[in-house]
């Protein structure tokens, strides 16, 4: 349904310019009909700058995003009108994305005029209504009412069911759970499974790896703007094979498993990893330099079906047990 | 004990009344204890960190005592306090990324800073680059500015910084909240770190994220609304509690290894009250699956097992 083919981002940076800053390279993945992916990496690996560049807020350096077959970049006016009818995104802060100064259910308002201004008042009012309680809330409560009156939890889900009131097939869920407390964000994360079950497909971004676990089918690992590793969800997390992966597991804080029952060397980050080879090089603990790690960048080779990972220590499947060629679902 | 609080009540002065957002606190920490707070936003934990130490402009102190290592701190009397903040209470505040000055070189601000409370920098300067080694930060970080650390650097050096006097009782505001989670273990560990080596005899860390403090800490205290809601041993918080929002906050985190398709969890119903004008009673009871009648009336915090205290109608009753 929507594929990105080998997709990069560079920003040039310094006096004049002169240097590169990749902050995404080469990502080739898909998302199919009714799929939940997660894009999953720390601050700086890209994750959100993908998700950026799906909804058309920042441009490709290279590569091609295709939705349904259609290169993305082409649409202009009408064509970009049309595509955000099916593409939808939902960001981080719940806070920033109301303007203060007017009544938080303003958003519904908008996408009326500029989607629907034939509906009759009384038809969208019905439509709204339903869509508010598909997310979970209660019409009354929510509607004519300022943004500071409202909850978090209750501004996040306004803004899903925003976006479901365009009958989208697509979402980008950026971050949407990190500013929610505890009790609320498993309501907004159910509610994006609810909405899978439907047909729904979601980009997932998230720097939460047991929120990825438990909402997505596949998961990409990003680090500094590179797939590391990625494939179905439990591969990726019960059979981690790239080191970064590896580290992530173990640093991530578990309730009933105490960190000192898995010792490991943590790497610290490091002022200035060097821009060639592979982007994990500086901090890894298993590099070699007689399988070139500091001046070649690994491919991502499928090493079982459906589990792909950039690492030159990883063999490939055999080529009948594989499903689909390097690089793509 | 190294501290004690208690009945500790401050409020917010706002122009339609007093918000009770810390209502009557009390809890003691042992030596060497490392305590973590944990409760949703604006549930009043921030609170309780920041009137150990100083009370912003709007808060307003109403009642209680504090006293640390024997000694009464004052925290009502600005002045009073000087004389503890930094060598005897210090303060991890939450972003603290963005408590640097950025328009100082990071050892001059610590210079800076030093001599404000008459302290020589040269002379602290050994041991300050002993401490930087032990986190793992070069000594060159003292001539660069703090816009040339990431956000783990960051905190890490302010860490350093806030414990260089050794002080009795460090409180650490989210200080793993904004970080990835690789910097986020080496940050929390290195709390504990501190404490084994006994740069501050006892820490209490705030945060709403539960996974962490089951890691690093020796005890977790809940609060909900303003008040304490359960203080017990971390293993007993996690697979023991007896009050029933910390049964359903710790019920409610997904795990890896937790899918919705296989276990799907469930939220807290309900918002937490405006702390404004609280109804009498138990604040969570709008919320609670197991209100009753008694549930009107205000439980108090008590004792119902070896350090474990609980405010719950239900729970004194279960485990009579």
């Amino acid at each position: 349904m929507l594929k990105l083919d080998k997709i990069c981002k560079t920003y040039r940076v310094g006096a004049f310019g002169r240097h590169e800053l990749h902050a995404v390279k080469d990502v080739s993945f898909e998302v199919k009909a009714g799929e939940v992916v997660s894009l999953i990496g720390e601050s700086g690996s890209g994750k959100s700058t993908i998700g950026k560049m799906i909804l058309r807020l920042t441009s490709l350096t290279e590569g091609t995003i295709s939705f349904g077959e259609v290169d993305i970049a082409g649409h202009r006016r009408a064509d970009l009108r049309e595509y955000y009818r099916t593409v939808q995104g939902v960001f981080q802060d719940p806070f920033s994305s109301y303007n203060p100064i007017f009544k938080a259910d303003r958003v519904f308002k908008m996408i009326k005029d500029e989607y629907c201004p034939h509906v009759p008042n009384n038809v969208w009012k019905e439509k709204v209504d339903s869509s508010l309680e598909s997310v979970g809330l209660n019409p009354d409560e929510v509607l004519d009412k300022y943004p500071h009156q409202l909850s978090g939890g209750q501004l996040q889900r306004l803004l899903i069911g925003r976006a479901l009131l365009l009958d989208i097939d697509f979402l980008v869920a950026d971050e949407i759970i990190s500013m929610l407390d505890a009790s609320t964000r498993i309501d907004v994360l159910n509610l994006l499974a609810d909405l899978k079950s439907r047909g729904l497909s979601i980009l997932f971004i998230t720097h939460d790896l047991s929120l990825g676990y438990y909402i997505s089918d596949r998961s990409v690992i990003l680090y500094r703007g590179r797939i590391v590793e990625m494939g179905t969800t439990e591969k990726v997390f019960n059979n981690s094979l790239h080191p970064y992966t590896q580290m992530l597991m173990v640093a991530v804080p578990h309730l009933h498993e105490k960190w000192q029952d898995t010792d490991v060397e943590l790497e610290y980050e490091q002022i200035d990893p060097s821009s060639v080879g592979c982007p994990y090089y500086g901090r890894c603990p298993v590099a070699e330099t007689d399988l070139g790690c500091h001046r070649e960048n690994p491919p991502l080779i499928e090493v079982e079906p459906d589990h792909f990972v950039a690492c030159f220590l990883q063999k490939p499947a055999p080529i009948h047990e594989r499903e689909s060629r390097p690089g793509v679902w | 004990m190294s501290l004690q609080v208690d009945n500790l009540r401050v409020y917010y002065q706002t122009l339609s009344g007093d918000v009770k957002a810390l209502d009557g606190a009390t809890f003691s920490i042992a030596d060497g204890e490392i305590m973590g707070l944990a409760g949703e936003s604006g549930c009043g934990k921030t609170t309780l960190g920041n009137s150990l130490i100083r009370l912003g402009s709007r808060m307003k102190y109403v009642e209680g005592d504090i006293l640390l290592d024997g000694k009464e701190v004052p925290i009502w009397d600005q002045h009073a306090m000087d004389r503890f903040r930094f060598e005897e209470i210090s303060i991890v505040p939450q972003y603290a990324m963005s408590a640097m000055n950025p328009t100082r070189k990071i050892g001059t601000m610590v210079s800076e800073l030093l001599n404000s409370r008459d302290i020589n920098y040269r002379a602290s300067l050994p041991e300050l680059k002993k401490r930087l080694d032990l986190v793992k930060l070069t000594h060159d970080v003292l001539g660069m500015y703090p816009i040339e650390l990431s956000g783990g650097m960051k905190q890490r050096m302010v860490m350093v910084l806030s414990t260089l006097m050794n002080p009795s009782l460090l409180i650490a505001d989210e200080i793993t909240s904004a970080l990835d989670v690789s910097s986020q273990r080496a940050v929390a560990e290195m709390v504990v770190e501190f404490r084994d080596r006994e740069f501050v005899k006892s820490v209490i860390v705030i945060t709403h994220d539960v996974s962490v403090l089951y890691q690093i800490a020796d005890s977790i205290t809940v609060m909900y609304a303003g008040k304490l809601a359960e203080k017990a041993p971390t293993d007993t918080i996690i697979d023991a509690p007896r009050h029933p929002y910390t049964e359903m906050l710790t019920a409610s985190l997904p795990e890896i290894g937790v899918k919705y398709s296989e276990r799907r969890l469930e939220g807290i119903p309900g918002k937490p009250p405006l702390l404004l004008n609280p109804v009498p009673g138990c604040r969570f009871r709008d919320r609670c699956p197991y209100a009753y009648e008694k549930c009107e009336e205000e439980p108090p915090f008590r004792e119902v097992d070896n350090n474990h205290f609980v405010a719950c109608w239900k729970a004194f009753e279960d485990y009579a």
